[in-house]
């Protein structure tokens, strides 16, 4: 058994769990943080993405034990104070989920991206840098539209953040 | 329309949840007790149980019980069933094998589930089931469908000789024959619709929860329709009467028509809580899902089109043999027929049809409806036809769709359907506009000059759905209505509760079943909420599948709308002391027309439920509820054009453009409806270009049973899409709506292929259109 410690959204966590616990099991089961969706068994989905040490990390490609002393954001830590970030309020607003499974680890994944960028995305990047992350309802499109959106909306923060 | 109504652009009210990761799904629930549960499945797709050991198993840690095929039949737990009735041509009913929850003694494809084990944690189950050991004699294996009905193929079911489950036929083959041998020109074509694999995000779970005080049973379920797995489960399954049954689908992760089906882990977890004890939860991983979700298509058919001299079809004749895999999945048997043969007619005056379609059991993976289920097999027959006979004929392959197309309704086919309403030529019109059509040639020359090779291609789909009117589709063979139920409940403070039978796994029904009752009453969509997916609360519904939701599923709240709307009208008239035909109901206020006399819509519903001041004979409370049947299916139309270009060198194909203009008659919410299309044509292109599966001829083994092998479409293999609505209302439901949910997936792979074998020379392309597949047919055709 380890016993992990890491931070969780800003809130300490520690727990005891099985050696080969994977992050996103810990995040689910030890948790209770159901957000961090598990869509595949071969890191292919992209469902599972959390930020660790500030980047955009697929959870089921890591151990627990390995994010021990980590600082994690999950998707419900992405909002601040009641206030959506503006890659959630962006997919709101361009349709970019239906289902709603693949939404965590697609918008965990894209401020990943815009904040790597600075901002400054186009629409060819955009999808290249998706393709680790699979979504069966929208084609795409209005993810795309989101993303791009978003991008142009954080434009400077962005730039600061990737500084 | 307001700002919240009908035909507004109202971004979800659902989202919240999804983007804050405050959804819950199936897997994310947990309850007191609960433990997990891991399947234990046979590794060869055609083997005799010979011995089963699970002595050392039971001894792991954490084993709470290690359950049987055996345990089950004990306790009466009847066999998987098909729920729609197909008879051979010459009379007999189709011949169905058994399939138990838990195989006995013969196990028909790898994943078929044995026993289940259930243990304290979901790592404890599986440690288990690999000390089980069950000794298998292995049997030889067919999972062509070509294959398994030749004299002499592996025998699956004793019911089924030479593994045909039915031979059927619609129309008038003798007709079409004569038709043929008087053709101008024929056009013949082998066309194989390749297997799928739905995927959606989320993988199927159960969690089944037996109170024994109470005697009761819940299960939550990811379900499409948990009101037909409450109604199956309790009517054969025999686990529970209904009264003693609740099942929850709470958030659903897609569906894609994978999830209309009681599949044998929602039995088994339901009756092995009961059996051990406790909740037993089971959450399918990817593999898993792979290897039991019921997969879509596989049919492999030959078909002609006879045509006079001027071009105009003068018969259709398709041969088609279907797989359903291993066992007869809940409406395998109507995919392949009803949904499909029915649609053969196209866009087209036809006036001779003849469909002959056999199906096969393989041991493969069942087979069932998947986005489209039956009208996207019968669509790519239909416009590859017509694309290949245009190349044939020499003439454009736009010409030759107006030189057929219908253009008076109502329209007889001579394959049961009669279309309603449509303007074919409307939707071909703009599709070619908007992917400039007419500077195509240059464009080719252009890619030309660069040693790319430019390719365009057309499909103008028909379906049918808003599924379906219930007395015709019993007197097909469902063993089901096909209607929908809906309550709308105005409470004492004017906010108002909408309980429908349909199911949203995506497709938004809390924004836009909201919408009909904001455009109704002019209340806020923050006052209405939508209440569905629980049989304790909703008490029956047909859940959602078949493009119904719209058609069907809103037609009912209409019918529930109407019946609150005169009453509140009623009781607002007497409180107003006014005639009741001059209420109007506008922004949130009941209004005497013409006069300055109003009451708000909360102080009549309030003043239902005080009941002090009522109408003479009139029962206090403001809640009605409504039950819709439709009286035809519904007939989405629609023309895609796809511009492709293929390297000659890598056979690699890029999407350059893909045009939609649909016909889905009246819209509610344009934004979710153009998002419908965008992820069914993105489906579709994976069905076109990548979604290949693969079974080992010789063993079984599905070889592409994870993202690693099987090609789902990501974000970069995908363009943006051009879509566009040229809609005539449905003349058959209150609302004029025909229904968007599958019409992406069924048009759209003609259109891509069709571009590609343009671009290439070569009419003879199987899908998947992967690169070698492509370079290949490229070398052939030079």
């Amino acid at each position: 058994m380890a016993n992990v410690s890491m931070t969780v959204n800003g809130r300490s966590v520690s727990g005891q769990c099985e050696d080969r616990t994977l992050l996103v099991q810990f995040i689910r089961e030890n948790l209770g943080l159901t957000g961090t969706h598990v869509g595949c068994d071969t890191s292919q989905c992209g469902a599972c993405v959390v930020h660790v040490d500030g980047k955009a990390v697929k959870s089921c490609t890591m151990l627990a034990a390995q994010a021990d002393g980590s600082e994690v954001v999950t998707i419900e830590g992405l909002a601040s104070g009641g206030e959506l970030h503006p890659v959630q309020a962006a997919f709101r607003e361009h349709h970019g989920l239906q289902c709603g499974f693949c939404t965590p680890g697609m918008i965990m994944s894209a401020v990943d991206m815009i904040e790597r960028h600075g901002g400054q995305l186009d629409e060819k990047t955009v999808r290249a840098e998706l393709e680790g992350n699979i979504c069966r309802c929208t084609g795409y499109h209005n993810i795309v539209k989101a993303v791009l959106d978003a991008a142009s909306k954080m434009g400077d923060g962005a730039k600061v953040a990737a500084e | 329309m307001g700002m919240e109504g009908v035909g507004a652009r109202v971004a979800r009210k659902e989202d919240k949840r999804f983007i804050t990761g405050k959804g819950k799904y199936t897997d994310d629930m947990v309850v007191p007790g609960m433990k997990q549960a891991h399947f234990v499945r046979s590794p060869h797709a055609h083997a005799k149980i010979k011995s089963i050991d699970t002595s050392e198993a039971e001894k792991m840690p954490g084993v709470i019980g290690i359950l049987n095929g055996n345990q089950l039949a004990e306790d009466a737990v009847g066999n998987i069933i098909c729920g729609w009735m197909i008879h051979s041509k010459d009379g007999s009913p189709m011949n169905m094998g058994a399939w138990r929850p838990l195989a006995q003694d013969t196990v028909r494809y790898v994943g078929d589930a044995v026993l289940i084990v259930v243990a304290d944690t979901k790592a404890q189950a599986r440690d288990a089931a690999e000390a089980v050991v069950i000794d298998y004699e292995e049997l030889p294996v067919v999972t062509s469908a070509v294959e398994a009905l030749k004299d002499g193929a592996p025998q699956l079911h004793p019911e089924a000789k030479n593994n045909q489950i039915f031979d059927w036929e619609i129309g008038d083959s003798a007709a079409v024959d004569a038709a043929i041998a008087s053709a101008a020109h024929v056009t013949e074509m082998k066309i194989v619709n390749n297997r799928l694999v739905p995927n959606p995000m989320e993988p199927r779970a159960a969690l089944g929860v037996y109170d024994e005080g109470e005697d009761h049973y819940t299960l939550w379920t990811t379900s499409q329709n948990p009101h037909v797995a409450r109604l199956v489960l309790s009517a054969f399954y025999n686990v529970a009467p209904e009264n003693k049954l609740r099942v929850i689908a709470p958030d659903v992760g897609g569906g894609f028509g994978s999830k209309i089906y009681i599949y044998p882990e929602e039995i088994v977890c339901l009756w092995a809580s009961k059996r051990t004890g406790v909740p037993v939860k089971w959450t399918s991983d990817r593999t898993e899902a792979f290897l039991t979700d019921a997969h879509g298509r596989d049919h492999v058919s030959t078909v002609k089109m006879a045509f006079d001299s001027e071009n105009r079809i003068t018969g259709f004749k398709v041969d088609t043999i279907a797989n359903l895999g291993a066992y007869m999945s809940l409406f395998s048997s109507s995919v392949p027929t009803y949904l499909y043969a029915t649609l053969l007619s196209g866009q087209y005056n036809i006036p001779n049809i003849h469909a002959n379609v056999r199906t096969v059991y393989t041991n493969t993976v069942p087979v069932d409806a998947y986005r489209g289920a039956g009208r996207p097999e019968a669509t790519y027959l239909v416009e590859r036809t017509m694309e290949t006979a245009a190349r044939e004929l020499g003439i454009s392959p736009a010409e030759l769709r107006r030189t057929n197309f219908v253009r008076e309704f109502p329209h007889q086919t001579p394959v049961i359907m009669c279309y309603d309403a449509g303007n074919f030529e409307a939707s071909l019109d703009a599709s070619m506009e908007a992917a400039d059509y007419a500077g195509f040639e240059a464009r080719k020359a252009e890619a030309k000059s660069r040693g790319k090779l430019r390719g365009i291609g057309m499909s103008c789909y028909i379906e049918a759905c808003g599924i379906a009117p219930s007395a015709a589709v019993g007197s097909l063979g469902a063993g089901v209505g096909l209607w929908e139920s809906a309550e709308v409940r105005v409470n004492a403070v004017g906010t108002i509760e909408v309980l429908t039978g349909s199911h949203s796994h995506g497709q938004g029904h809390e924004t836009t079943f909201a919408q009909l009752v904001a455009e109704r009453f002019g209340v806020g969509l923050d006052t209405v909420s939508i209440v569905h997916g629980d049989t304790d609360k909703v008490q029956m519904g047909m859940g959602t599948y078949g493009s119904r939701s719209g058609a069907v599923g809103m037609s009912a709240i209409v019918k529930a709308l109407d019946k609150v709307e005169l009453k509140a009208k009623k009781l607002a008239a007497h409180l107003m002391e006014a005639d009741e035909g001059d209420i109007v109901i506008e922004n949130g206020e009941l209004k005497v027309a013409g006069t300055d006399k109003s009451v708000p819509w909360f102080q009549m519903a309030l003043a239902a439920y005080t009941a002090h001041n009522m109408p003479e004979g009139m029962e206090p409370g403001l809640k009605e509820g409504a039950f819709y049947d439709p009286s035809n299916f519904t007939f989405p139309a629609g023309c895609y054009i796809c511009e492709v270009e293929v390297d000659p060198e890598t056979g690699k194909t890029e999407i350059i453009q893909f045009v939609a203009a649909d016909d889905f008659g009246n819209i509610i919410n344009p934004m979710i409806v153009e998002g419908q299309v965008h992820g069914g044509v993105a489906q579709g292109i994976g069905q076109a270009l990548l979604e290949g599966t693969h079974y080992d001829a010789d063993t079984g083994q599905l070889l592409t049973a994870s993202y690693m092998d099987y090609t789902m479409p990501r974000a970069d293999d995908l363009p943006s899409f051009n879509v566009s609505h040229q809609n005539t209302p449905c003349p058959g439901n209150p609302l004029g709506i025909k229904g968007c949910g599958e019409a992406g997936a069924i048009g759209s792979p003609p259109a891509l292929i069709n571009a590609i074998t343009d671009a290439i020379g070569n009419n003879d392309l199987t899908m998947p259109a992967t690169p070698q597949r492509v370079w290949a047919a490229l070398a052939s055709a030079q």
